[in-house]
């Protein structure tokens, strides 16, 4: 049967065509009833044969509760091509957990092609929003069932919604709410995953909201999309992605196309109930309200703060410094930002997901059982506060959980959402390690790095292993990374793979990808050869023994003769980087020395860089430029490469107005100007070259990975290295990106054929870009490992240390702390008294006493004390103060 | 953009990836010409019309046709082909410049395409002009044009050493498609359009303009080969019927395995009037 749809739709030159599609009806598609005998005998089967009841489920419920789907009591479910095709259009994060149900072997989810059948596609009627088209569709699939099936089981129709389910009873159908269902389930734990629904829909029959305070509009209304769209069009909104501040949630940018720059919002009432990555629609307020508020440590009229956390590695995870050019100490008129500042009028695209938290601490409501609102506080300080309702608040407080959010009307100040699941008691080291984990959702590995064998650069062969297209490839692409989590680790890979036949171990043969160089001995190359080879290491020692063996000036072994040439050859091509405009730049990693029983840390410290690590990185670095040059020759367009964009000016005004007002100033014209100001920035102070390079470091964004098609040759530079090409090539174990690469060397060396996803251009950008978001959830995972792990050493530990201001604000300033690697902020003025009797002078970054000659200027040293007090039960937090 | 659904299987018109679009076919639509054609897949709608095979004389046709860098032989019939596309047969009524590159490559095409099977050296000092004319484009405008002129030079009765058809294949989310429609061939895939002699199963027309891996473009070629034959079926079940004069073509009681099904909705084709 055939079927033509025809619509009428716009060209991109603003042209109106008619489109006819032809539309396919089919006689074979099965209903999934596993003891069914209509149908086909070797159809697919999922339905179980003693099921309560078949569920057909609506869009709606799949959209707002599939945190109830996803729990195994709900089985035999039909999910109806209709619905799925809503579901994807409007959320595609829910749209994915959908599809993994579907596909899960284990789980007894059906996906039935309502829109293909031929007894249930219905046409469209005239005068009929689509929306009731596809709930007339639903309906039409769920009485196919109900026929087809019989009176062998009892079909049921899962609606919130109040027209659909009259109407479906009416017709004969058997429907319910989600409620209702679930409360016919006789699991009172279950009721906590439903969402409450919104107006329009069905109401709950015992939710209430207890405080009449909360009845006052606090936000704006969102305008109609029909509006936004011509305001956009127009020039009056602009559009963009919402970054929350991470470490001021009262403060987000939009970056915005069509002003190129980034549009500030600034508290919540401007940021409109905007979530972090939602993308939104902003006006911009009229200049003269684009007034610099005082940068206070902590902002708005809530209770948040400043915590102490890790040091940024870059300007991806750093906050922007917002506070420009401030006027002088006295002057009272306020002044005018050059950034500007705008408010959120509407949400284009949701970015909502659940979160990993606890519940505000709160006195117990009497007797219990009931429902009690409660308000849950993510992990995540970009999130604002959740608020939900549960009928097992005595089993929540002081755990760790998971919450969904749902909604967030103009009357409530806070979302409103979902319990989820419980992860476990707060503060057990477990579960906070999972919660961080959860938070950026990744997996993990840990460095077993071995000096491989050292006469040219080889690199285990992870492809021989790993094919293209197998289950075990697709985990990997999925995982993308390894996550460096302190005490623990996740393998990208099966063990057997990352420890073992991997792992280049002496003595033994091992497969491996070699890039051999022949070297003049100044490092000039005179060939480069790639090939697979079978390795055989003479020797397999860590990065100390190899810096202890080139150290000690006794031992004349050929092994270790050839460590010494090869770091000779190092250090030469090092030097050769640093004159092309590579930077030295420096970051605060912290290296931790855990308890083997107890699995605390007994000692933080700075991790040290020897020169057996520079030298194994200097040859890795060669080892990747020399392949990202081989596999662009042969794959011009559908090659792996990593770039480090050139950081904007405006991205390295907070590092020169720091350096400017110790009267230093930096070139920051190229990169090769600037690593000549950053060698030539010294003082007698001996750390102030290594702070200035860690503050010039977090001004920059993270490298990403990129598909050579998508980018012109001249963006493919890498600023930091100062190369005009590189890629990843060298961890194939932990990193995805290099098994792609792998596979694109093996096919320009003709070793292999090349996989047919590099034909597919936007498959091959979608992987890129998953592996950039997934390098930067491994690194937010460690980074917040490293932060858990500080609190818990600490603890038992207070103790007093030198660190150096970075950032003076109006009531304190922020002290980086390099022995810990960690930042956090001072009060000088205890809290909510803004501004106090201090002084602050923006120009000069310093904060005077007036009547004293008590001053703090940035950059100097304080000796502080660390401790970790307890403001509320349950909640530690590491405490800076100055001594 | 998804052109297979992961869950369903099913592409954007409900069709399978190894399914052809509705058939159609008739003959005799252009009363002057000797032998003409419609030829549908799906919303693509062709028509062919055959003039011929006539007398060749003219001295200025010659060297007019020499100039196009075809070979004028007193002993072979001489082949033309012009291929038009109606101005309303896309979406957006765009005036396309008459004898545009497209046109005259696609007019070479079916030329050669047809020249292959047409018994010419039977008909000396004579010519016989195919015009090939897209009333709606909807994808595989090329095949259908091949298959509409098979029909029309059948219906002139040209002696023909097999009857050719064409069908197309393409590749996107990693499956290997048949019969791509305008949608699917505007993904900007690789896409692979195959013509050949059914009965004597040989190759006369391959054309890509991608890059493919060898045994994925293996798949994708031998997918259009499968939906040829399922063509050149089609064409020949139903030309006992009416109208159509195939009789100079050799006994087609070959047996072919069908990979390829014919849609779920083929509960067989009209068999009334003029259709085939
Ligand atoms: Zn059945």
């Amino acid at each position: 049967m055939l079927q033509s749809k025809s619509f009428v739709k716009k060209t991109k030159q603003g042209r109106i065509q008619k489109v006819v599609r032809e539309h396919y009806l089919r006689d074979d598609i099965y209903c999934g009833f596993v003891p069914c005998s209509a149908c086909d005998a070797a159809a697919e089967r999922k339905l179980h044969a003693d099921a309560a009841a078949i569920l057909v489920v609506d869009t709606n419920v799949v959209l707002h509760q599939i945190d109830l789907l996803e729990n195994p009591t709900i089985e035999d479910v039909v999910l109806l091509s209709v619905v799925l095709d809503e579901v994807k259009n409007k959320n595609l994060a829910v749209f994915n957990r959908i599809k993994a149900l579907c596909t899960n072997k284990a789980r007894r989810f059906y996906v039935f092609a309502n829109e293909q059948h031929r007894d249930t596609y219905v046409k469209d009627m005239v005068g009929e929003s689509s929306n009731d088209r596809n709930d007339r569709a639903i309906r039409v699939a769920a009485r196919w069932y109900q026929s087809h099936l019989g009176g062998s089981v009892k079909v049921m129709l899962i609606t919130n919604d109040r027209d659909n389910k009259k109407k479906a009873i009416e017709e004969g159908l058997n429907a319910e709410t989600v409620e209702s269902y679930v409360r016919s389930l006789g699991q009172p734990g279950l009721l906590d995953l439903v969402v409450v629904p919104t107006s329009g829909d069905v109401t709950m029959e015992d939710v209430e909201d207890h405080r009449p305070s909360k009845k006052k509009v606090i936000y704006s209304e969102h305008k109609p999309m029909s509006e936004i769209t011509s305001g956009l069009r127009c020039g009056i909104y602009h559009q963009g992605k919402l970054r929350v501040n991470r470490y001021n949630p009262f403060e987000a940018y939009v970056g915005s196309e069509s002003i190129g720059d980034e549009i500030v919002i600034r508290g919540r009432s401007n940021m409109n109930r905007a979530f972090d990555g939602d993308i939104v629609a902003v006006e911009l307020l009229p200049q003269d309200q684009w007034h610099e508020s005082k940068s206070f440590i902590a902002d708005d009229d809530e209770e948040e703060e400043e915590d102490v956390h890790l040091v940024p590695n870059s300007a991806d995870d750093a906050p922007r410094n917002t506070s420009s050019t401030q006027s002088t100490v006295g002057s009272s008129a306020p002044s005018v930002s050059s950034r500007p500042i705008g408010r959120v009028v509407g949400i284009i695209k949701r970015n909502w997901n659940s979160y990993c938290g606890s519940l505000q601490p709160m006195p117990m409501p009497a007797g219990s059982g009931g429902v009690a609102h409660a308000l849950f506080v993510s992990k995540d300080r970009r999130i604002p506060k959740i608020r939900i309702q549960t009928r097992q608040l005595e089993n929540l407080v002081n755990k760790r959980i998971v919450v969904a959010v749902d909604s967030w009307g103009v009357l409530s100040r806070y979302p409103s959402g979902h319990y989820v699941r419980t992860i476990g008691d707060i503060g057990d080291k477990e579960t906070e390690t999972e919660a961080s984990i959860l938070k950026f959702t990744v997996a993990s590995n840990a460095v077993t790095t071995y000096l491989k064998k050292l006469a040219c650069k080889n690199i285990a062969d992870v492809t021989n292993f790993v094919h293209p297209g197998t289950p075990l490839d697709e985990e990997a692409a999925q995982r993308g990374t390894s996550v460096y989590l302190v005490g623990q680790r996740i393998d990208m890979l099966p063990k057997p793979l990352t420890e073992d036949v991997c792992s280049l171990r002496a003595d033994v043969e091992r497969l491996a990808f070699s890039v051999i160089w022949e070297m003049t001995p100044d490092a000039d190359i005179i060939s480069t050869r790639y090939t697979k080879s079978v390795i055989k290491s003479c020797a397999a020692m860590s990065y100390v023994e190899a810096q202890a063996r080139m150290d000690d000036s006794r031992l004349v072994d050929p092994l270790t003769v050839d460590l010494r040439n090869l770091n000779s050859l190092a250090k030469i091509m090092r030097q050769r980087r640093c004159d092309r405009g590579a930077l030295t730049l420096a970051s605060a990693e912290v290296k931790f020395e855990i308890d083997s029983e107890t699995h605390d840390p007994l000692d933080i410290g700075i991790y040290q860089i020897r020169e057996a690590n520079q030298m194994i990185e200097e040859f890795m670095l060669a080892a990747n430029i020399s392949v990202a040059e081989k596999i662009l020759k042969h794959f011009p367009l559908c090659s792996l490469l990593r770039r480090h964009p050139t950081p904007t000016k405006e991205m390295l005004e907070p590092l020169l107005r720091t350096t400017s007002s110790v009267g230093l100033n930096l070139d920051v014209s190229s990169s090769k100007a600037l690593a000549e100001s950053l060698d030539n920035a010294k003082s007698n102070d001996p750390y102030f070259n290594k702070l200035i390079r860690i503050l010039a470091t977090r001004c920059m964004t993270q490298a990403v990975y990129f598909c050579s098609g998508d980018l012109n040759s001249s963006e493919y530079y890498h600023y930091g290295l100062a190369a005009s090409l590189y890629t990843h090539f060298t961890s194939p174990i932990r990193r995805y990106a290099d098994v792609v690469v792998h596979r694109l060397l093996a096919a320009a060396l003709d070793i292999a054929k090349l996989p047919p996803i590099f034909q597919d251009g936007p498959q091959l950008t979608g992987i890129a870009d998953n592996l950039n978001y997934r390098h930067r959830n491994a690194q937010m995972a460690s980074r917040a490992s490293v932060e858990l792990h500080t609190l818990i050493y600490f603890r038992t530990r207070p103790t007093d240390t030198e660190a150096r201001i970075v950032k003076v604000k109006a009531n304190g300033f922020i002290v980086f702390v390099p022995k810990f690697g960690i930042e956090g902020p001072i009060y000088l003025s205890p809290k909510g008294d803004k501004g106090g009797d201090w002084v602050v002078d923006e120009v000069h970054q310093r904060v005077t006493k007036p009547g004293s000659n008590i001053s703090h200027a940035v950059l100097q040293t304080v000796r502080i004390h660390m401790e970790v007090v307890e403001p509320q039960p349950h909640r530690p937090k590491l405490q800076l103060t100055l001594i | 953009m998804e052109y297979v659904d992961p869950l369903t299987g099913f592409r954007v018109d409900g069709r399978r990836p190894n399914e052809m679009r509705q058939l159609k076919g008739e003959v005799g639509v252009v009363a002057r010409a000797d032998g003409s054609a419609l030829f549908e897949m799906g919303n693509t709608r062709v028509i062919a019309a055959v003039y011929g095979p006539r007398e060749v004389n003219s001295p200025t046709l010659i060297s007019a046709v020499q100039n196009k860098g075809q070979q004028v032989n007193s002993k072979e019939a001489l082949v033309r082909c012009e291929y038009r596309m109606a101005e309303f047969s896309t979406g957006d009524r765009r005036r396309k410049p008459k004898g545009d590159r497209r046109s005259t490559e696609i007019s070479l095409v079916i030329r050669q395409t047809m020249e292959a099977s047409i018994l010419t050296d039977l008909m000396p000092r004579s010519q016989i002009d195919i015009f090939v004319q897209v009333l709606q484009a909807d994808g595989g405008t090329r095949s259908a044009c091949i298959n509409a002129a098979t029909l029309a030079l059948a219906n002139a009765g040209i002696p023909m050493r097999d009857i050719v058809t064409s069908c197309s294949a393409g590749y996107l989310c990693s499956t290997p498609l048949l019969d791509l429609n305008y949608l699917e061939d505007s993904a900007g895939g690789p896409d692979v359009t195959v013509g050949i002699l059914a009965k004597m199963d040989k190759v006369t027309l391959l054309q890509m303009d991608a890059k493919l891996p060898m045994d994925t473009f293996e798949n994708v070629m031998g997918l259009a080969i499968e939906g040829c034959k399922a063509i050149a079926t089609y064409i020949r079940e139903s030309r006992k019927i009416n109208g159509l004069n195939m009789l100079k073509i050799a006994d087609p009681s070959v047996h072919v395995t069908h990979r390829v099904r014919l849609a779920g909705w083929m509960d067989g084709f009209q068999c009334s009037g003029q259709e085939i």
